[in-house]
């Protein structure tokens, strides 16, 4: 079966539907897959419940389909960087589900690994655990957490093979390995999509069996907080 | 006088021993990596996967795809280690971080903390901060003493919603170094900055604490 799709836009046909749960990789505006996110919006879905760390910022990232209105309700860890988001959720337009950046992490690699609940020491004694189970562990308190899978997850990896085993780089690899095994469906956009054989077997973070569909594409990659040093005068 | 930023950084990094794993907040505790002693040696752990996180690059270094936890352009070192964002997680969940920094809004005498969150102001979230205390071997908060209306920070009970319940080891302010007592039943003045009083810190302080200064002035 051919995994490799021709753009973003192509890459989405058939997978989406107004209502869906969607992941999208990415820390900040790190790592994100920005083709596909456009990709997404073209399509007019509306209603989406997104997994994300962050929400992007006005005008890139998960910003675009905030601004189109097509996103009904967050679950992130921080927010801070976006004024549309801001403004929707003040306003009450937007749902918005807080979880600890970890805890968010491990719901997904739970979603993806047939986990339904864990227990966290994290959140224990804060909002983030009202309502739920607290159960004693050895002497100390721990909150069931629960896991998250989506219709859809849109990842973003440095390289691929035909078969969809990815690679990432650096920190571009973030929340993308385990948001690729909670998806129903996995669509994965890579900067290059190398013939099959050429990358190390050793070397592989995602194996080709949670991917489902391929994109190369060509990427901004927004920088947030340019931070540089001087170099000390010779 | 007051520490400044850069003092509180410094006075943080006494913290450091050789061999530590750390995780450095966003705030003055990224200054924290300027004071380094230079007779041990620490690596930093930034939690959006990254181990052995190296200084801001040149001009000509800056990468996109790689960021600290404060989306901060960074370098790599020879040690540095990627990984996922569940991997960076459980090292901080399962303890093998041996020390946090972190900012607050308010801590309180039995170690709670809050940093994420002021009922009625727009809530940014709390990115790692929970997993971080309630992880992480030991905790130690650098922040002001007090608040811009000159109310309080270290305080018998936190009045804003916790990051963290009873996490707290060390507080660093401005004024002053508390310990908290490992059974979360009260804190410990232990240092004075220079030129501030056990009186100035009285009047700036709701917690009750103990004093055993260790020194004079730090």
């Amino acid at each position: 079966m051919r995994k490799t799709f021709s753009d973003a836009n192509a890459a989405l046909e058939g997978v989406t539907f107004d209502g869906m749960t969607v992941m999208s990789g990415g820390f900040g505006l790190c790592g994100i897959p920005e083709n596909l996110i456009k990709a997404l919006r073209d399509t007019g879905v509306q209603g989406i419940t997104a997994i994300s760390n962050n929400a992007g910022v006005d005008g890139f990232g998960l910003g675009l389909l905030l601004e189109t209105r097509q996103i009904r309700k967050m679950i992130s860890s921080y927010v801070g960087e976006n004024k549309e988001f801001e403004r929707q959720y003040l306003a009450g337009e937007l749902e918005l589900e807080f979880n600890p950046q970890g805890t968010l992490a491990e719901r997904i690699r739970a979603g993806g690994a047939g986990i339904p609940a864990f227990f966290t020491a994290t959140g224990v004694g804060t909002l983030v655990a009202e309502g739920k189970e607290v159960r004693d562990f050895g002497g100390r308190d721990y909150v069931m957490e629960t896991g998250l899978k989506a219709d859809l997850s849109l990842v973003k990896a440095w390289k691929a093979d035909e078969e969809g085993n990815l690679v990432f780089r650096k920190t571009a690899r973030n929340f993308n390995p385990m948001m690729a095994t909670a998806g129903k469906v996995c669509v994965a956009e890579v900067e290059e999509i190398v013939p099959t054989g050429s990358l190390d077997p050793d070397g592989i973070h995602t194996p080709g069996i949670y991917v489902d569909r391929l994109v190369q594409a060509t990427f901004e990659k927004r920088i947030e907080q340019r931070t540089v040093r001087q170099r000390e005068p010779a | 006088m007051p520490r400044t930023r850069d003092q509180l950084a410094e006075r943080a990094a006494k913290e450091l021993r050789d061999g530590f794993y750390v995780n450095l907040g966003i705030g003055i505790p990224t200054l924290v990596a300027n004071y380094i002693p230079a007779d041990i040696e620490v690596t930093l752990q930034s939690e959006n996967g990254m181990l052995g996180m190296g200084p801001f690059p040149y001009d000509d270094e800056v990468d996109p795809d790689l960021v600290n936890a404060g989306k901060q352009t960074i370098t790599e070192l020879k040690k540095t280690s990627f990984f996922s964002s569940a991997d960076s997680f459980a090292m901080i969940r399962g303890g093998h971080i041996a020390l946090s920094i972190l900012g607050a809004m308010e801590v309180a005498e039995n170690g709670d903390i809050a940093n994420w969150m002021i009922p009625g102001k727009m809530v940014k979230g709390m990115g790692g901060a929970m997993d971080l205390v309630a992880g992480v071997e030991r905790v130690v908060v650098v922040m002001e003493h007090a608040n811009k209306a000159g109310q309080s920070k270290v305080l018998k009970r936190c009045s804003l919603p916790l990051t963290g319940t009873g996490v707290v080891d060390l507080i660093i302010t401005d004024l002053a170094t508390f310990e908290v007592k490992a059974d979360g039943s009260g804190l410990v003045l232990t240092e004075l900055a220079d030129e501030v009083t056990l009186q100035d810190v009285a009047a700036k302080t709701e917690a009750v604490y103990e004093v055993a200064l260790e020194r004079a002035a730090a």
